[in-house]
């Protein structure tokens, strides 16, 4: 609890670097909502299942969500591995995977209330945007962002853990960049790829439980049901990869070397 | 040549960690084709984009690919000018008697990028012979050119968007609005965003020269804005036009630049 007020503090306290990050968010909304309705403009009243708010809201929500879950940040447990730093961590008497989970959703939090809003605000001033029909879609899409939120912690920490046997981890960030985005939903919805391959993604891999979930859950796309299914689907996630993380944790520091010097 | 040097220093030392670049090089070239799977699913919900068919948009996509590739691969890193001017790094370069714009771009020259521009040339190669081009020599001409000539418009976009350091070192990814922001902006027919963006990005930054007007010349199609077709012969003018813009910027923010004194 300390440590997720500390998180909280901590980016509180990086206010021109959030001012940035919101302004760069809004600026990829309007690109990205640009391509969406023309996608939209071109074809029937509806595509894949959204209709023009509905996508609008996807867009401008998931601009907002890159800065709650953190998509992309840099490799800091890595470096702090590469350099021995870690040690530190591990001398806590707290695993460093729920030491680090405290600070981020501690991070989140505050991420809630700057990053995730703005664009949000930006996006309901130019455009038409969807507000849920059901009221259990707030509470439903509140705890969807908290599970996708840890999902995104386990896999950059899995990103970064891989420093513990590669001491670069540059590979593997790369590849979470490339796929995160393009299966998460953050380039586009993945009900843009076949049905088949949407739904395997979906179950079959963590990424979609990151933007796409959540986002699919605000605008209501499916029944009640439906979307209790898909916050199921994130809580499985969530077990899996903390369960890895633990493990792959206990397995990295049999292997850690503290570099002298 | 000093700067030549410098590269080639750089590469070498770059290549001994061979996996490394291996891995690197990989990462680029999927990075490349991200941009292209965007666009081949957009066309599988919608049968045009703006008014454009597949063949055209992905024409546009490949031209925007190779010029930004390049660009990233020649002046990319000059974004990490954001970290030199924290750690008071980009004093070294100043007291070299080589112009510290050259040595920056020198110094961090990302050689697995080639992986990307290879990749975007091979698209560009299969966006063509897709079909929408009637191939004359004036058309090969502007295919060869169009791709150097958007290379220096992004270029432009990010050595003027870098230079924001020097006022601002807080600025995080900011400058990535413009620069792979406007990668996906020119990847598309302007003729989907709106009045003000398009004005913006599209005219006054020059993204329409870097895919958008050439393509309309190389699939013979008039624009639906308006625009007269000689535009598609233009961007070289205007690349040179951004190169000097971004080149007095930078000459201004070099003046503006304090050290950090640690």
């Amino acid at each position: 609890m300390a440590l997720a007020a500390a998180g909280f503090q901590r980016y509180a306290t990086y206010r021109q670097a959030m001012v940035a990050a919101v302004v760069t968010n809004s600026v990829f909304g309007f690109l990205r909502i640009a391509v969406m309705l023309a996608v939209i403009g071109a074809g029937t009243r509806t595509v894949v299942g959204y209709d023009e708010r509905q996508l609008a809201t996807f867009v401008w929500a998931g601009q907002g969500l890159i800065g709650v879950v953190l998509l992309w940040s840099l490799p800091e447990l890595a470096e702090r591995i590469r350099s021995g730093d870690v040690i530190t961590d591990l001398l806590r008497p707290i695993d460093p995977v729920w030491q680090l989970l405290a600070a981020d959703l501690g991070r989140a939090g505050y991420a809630v209330l700057t990053r995730f809003v703005v664009p949000v605000v930006v996006g309901a001033l130019v455009f038409d945007l969807y507000a849920p029909r059901r009221p259990v879609t707030y509470a439903l899409f509140m705890g969807s962002i908290l599970l996708a939120t840890i999902v995104c912690f386990s896999c950059r920490y899995l990103v970064n853990a891989a420093a513990y046997w590669l001491l670069d981890v540059r590979g593997p960030q790369t590849a979470w960049t490339l796929t995160s985005g393009i299966f998460g939903g953050l380039n586009f919805p993945v009900w843009f790829f076949p049905d088949a391959l949407a739904i395997g993604l979906i179950v079959g891999t963590p990424f979609p439980s990151i933007i796409q979930i959540p986002l699919d859950v605000l605008v209501e796309r499916g029944s009640p049901t439906v979307q209790l299914e898909l916050l199921g689907v994130q809580a499985g996630w969530v077990v899996a990869l903390l369960a890895l993380c633990r493990w792959v944790q206990r397995r990295g520091e049999r292997k850690l070397v503290i570099q002298g010097g | 040549m000093a700067y030549r040097h410098l590269v080639a220093a750089q590469v070498r030392s770059q290549a001994q960690y061979r996996a490394s670049l291996a891995v690197d090089v990989a990462g680029s070239v999927l990075f490349g084709l991200l941009d292209i799977v965007s666009v081949v699913m957009l066309f599988r919900v919608t049968p045009t984009l703006g008014g454009f068919g597949f063949a055209e948009v992905f024409l546009m996509a490949a031209l925007a690919s190779c010029a930004f590739a390049t660009a990233d691969l020649a002046v990319g890193n000059v974004e990490r000018l954001r970290q030199y001017v924290r750690s008071g790094l980009f004093d070294a370069l100043l007291v070299r008697p080589l112009s510290s714009l050259a040595q920056l771009m020198a110094m961090d020259v990302a050689t697995r990028r080639v992986g990307r521009v290879a990749f975007g040339v091979g698209v560009l190669i299969l966006a063509v012979a897709n079909g929408p081009v009637e191939l004359t020599p004036l058309r090969l001409t502007l295919l060869t050119v169009t791709p150097i000539a958007g290379a220096v418009i992004f270029g432009a976009v990010f050595v003027a968007t870098a230079t924001v350091a020097f006022w601002w070192i807080e600025s995080g990814e900011i400058a990535n609005g413009l620069t792979y922001g406007g990668l996906n902006f020119t990847q598309y027919p302007i003729t989907i965003y709106g009045a003000l963006f398009r004005r913006l990005f599209a005219y006054a930054i020059g993204f329409a020269f870097v895919a958008y007007y050439p393509t309309l010349v190389l699939v013979d199609r008039p624009d639906p804005l308006g625009a007269p077709a000689f535009l598609g012969y233009a961007a070289p003018v205007i690349a040179v036009v951004a190169a000097v813009a971004a080149g007095l910027v930078w000459r201004t923010g070099v003046r503006h630049y304090r050290s950090t004194g640690s």
